[in-house]
């Protein structure tokens, strides 16, 4: 997480000036349940894609390739959405 | 040349409208702010203002794109009286939070229950904790003048702040006054124009109005807004310099009238500072010397500034046109005592104020019921003994 700002540093009326930092707030850290993927049973359908809240998705080449560990939060729309079932919710371990 | 016209407060808040020409306005009617939204609205019709002007559904619709309007970088006003700005009240909280330079007059109006259309300020005394900016207005004129005035103080580059400029439902919007107005062009120089820092339209430099902010940050904007506010007394007494040049009308933080030699007086806020002054006149002609004092900027409320003005006097009466209901009296009351409690006084001197709430609803208030206040005063310098620390004046018992 980027470091906390006090209010003399902070913009007016909390106003955020960098377009697209969301990126750097890891939501990563709040998962308990971790995202798996079968290569074997996906269909590269992007469902998963679609319904991701995080955009945690990784895409390459037109297939789905994996998890943004750094953001996904855990929430396993993905594995419910999934019409193949190839994504499963594991717990997270350290 | 300035022009001497007689009009209604309404007439001349929305002449002052006109001659700001804001990039949008979006109203909803309501009594007694309806001419305003009318009158103006007239000027759209006939292309006098180059306005946006939009009407919607409600007040919380009319803030809510102001907000909207004022985030995208438009100069952007509206209006409204009690019930209207009850119904805004949550929006109206995130203008001043946003840091939106929106001008907003409201024409005080007694809020509901029981249901009445009248003047009392307990509208905007509503509002006084919302982070806007809230500047009183005596007459027609000053109604006028605070307009104009309000948009330099909301748009200052130090302050970004929503100013609400209050004039008394009917006592001045519905009362036609001689009043002078500017030129067009005199208003235009003056108020300039208008550069937002962060507009959301500016594709290039995007930027996030209103983000979440929780623990984390939450506190730290409320403290800036806490901050911002010691930097306004200094902006309005600026902008006040500069508008009495093009005017010739000076203004303050707050009117102190025959207060130098004054034994004792009374604060007060509105219309009413006019027949209190005729009140001193009259009081002062039988030898009795006394003072008065009129709140011009209520918010941020310039306590030490007050309480220095009133160091001298030997008794303050403070009148309330709203109560609190379980507070101490009236809010302005609360706000004097506060600043009189923090006044550094020689040891052991301590001024007896008392309040008095008077025209809700738009009760009359004349000329005997302040000469009474001052009567009051007078018996608490002779007796040193205060009988009733609050009450209600013009009530029947």
């Amino acid at each position: 997480m980027p470091e906390e700002k006090g209010w003399k540093d902070m913009p007016r009326g909390g106003m955020i000036l960098e377009p697209g930092n969301a990126r750097k707030y890891e939501t990563g850290s709040w998962r308990t349940l971790k995202p798996v993927m079968d290569p074997n049973k996906c269909i590269h359908c992007m469902f998963c894609w679609i319904y991701c809240p995080e955009s945690a998705i990784i895409v390459k080449d037109k297939k789905m390739s994996g998890f943004d560990l750094e953001h996904c939060k855990g929430c396993g729309i993905c594995a419910k959405e999934c019409p193949k079932e190839a994504i499963e919710m594991l717990i997270e371990e350290k | 040349m300035p022009k001497i016209i007689a009009q209604t407060g309404d007439d001349a808040v929305a002449e002052a409208m006109r001659q700001i020409n804001p990039d949008v306005v979006v109203a909803y009617p309501i009594t007694p702010q309806t001419e305003i939204v009318q009158y103006f609205s007239e000027f759209v019709a006939q292309g006098k203002v180059k306005t946006e002007f939009n009407c919607v559904e409600s007040e919380h619709s009319a803030m809510s794109a102001c907000i909207g309007a004022s985030a995208a970088g438009g100069r952007v006003m509206t209006a409204t009286s009690s019930q209207g700005l009850a119904y805004m009240w949550e929006v109206v909280y995130i203008a001043a939070s946003y840091r939106l330079p929106i001008v907003m007059p409201v024409v005080n109006r007694a809020l509901s229950g029981p249901i009445n259309i009248h003047c009392d300020h307990s509208d905007t005394m509503g509002a006084r904790d919302s982070g806007w900016i809230q500047i009183f207005s005596e007459n027609v004129q000053e109604s006028y003048d605070n307009t104009i005035q309000a948009v330099r103080i909301a748009e200052h580059k130090g302050v970004l702040l929503p100013v609400m400029v209050t004039l008394d439902g009917f006592i001045i919007s519905h009362a036609m006054e001689r009043f002078e107005m500017l030129d067009d062009e005199i208003v235009q120089r003056f108020i300039g124009e208008y550069k937002s820092e962060h507009s959301l339209l500016n594709t290039g430099h995007p930027v996030t109005y209103g983000p979440l902010q929780l623990f984390d940050y939450y506190m730290e904007q409320k403290r800036q807004q806490h901050e911002v506010m010691k930097f306004v007394p200094g902006v309005v007494l600026e902008v006040a310099k500069d508008f009495e040049k093009v005017s010739k009308r000076k203004y303050g933080l707050f009117e102190e009238y025959k207060m130098d030699d004054a034994d004792f007086g009374i604060v007060v806020l509105g219309s009413t500072a006019g027949t209190a002054k005729t009140v001193v006149d009259k009081l002062r002609d039988d030898g009795l010397r006394v003072g008065l004092l009129k709140v011009r900027l209520f918010r941020p409320f310039p306590a030490a500034e007050i309480a220095n003005s009133l160091s001298h006097l030997k008794a303050v009466a403070v009148l309330d046109r709203s109560d609190t209901f379980g507070g101490l009296g009236g809010p302005l009351f609360e706000e004097v005592c506060a600043s009189l409690f923090n006044y550094q006084f020689p040891e052991g001197l301590r001024i007896p104020v008392v309040n008095y709430i008077y025209g809700l609803g738009g009760r009359d208030i004349n000329l005997d019921h302040i000469k009474k206040v001052y009567a009051d005063l007078s018996e608490i310098v002779q007796t040193g003994k205060i009988k009733e620390l609050v009450q209600y004046l013009g009530v029947r018992e």
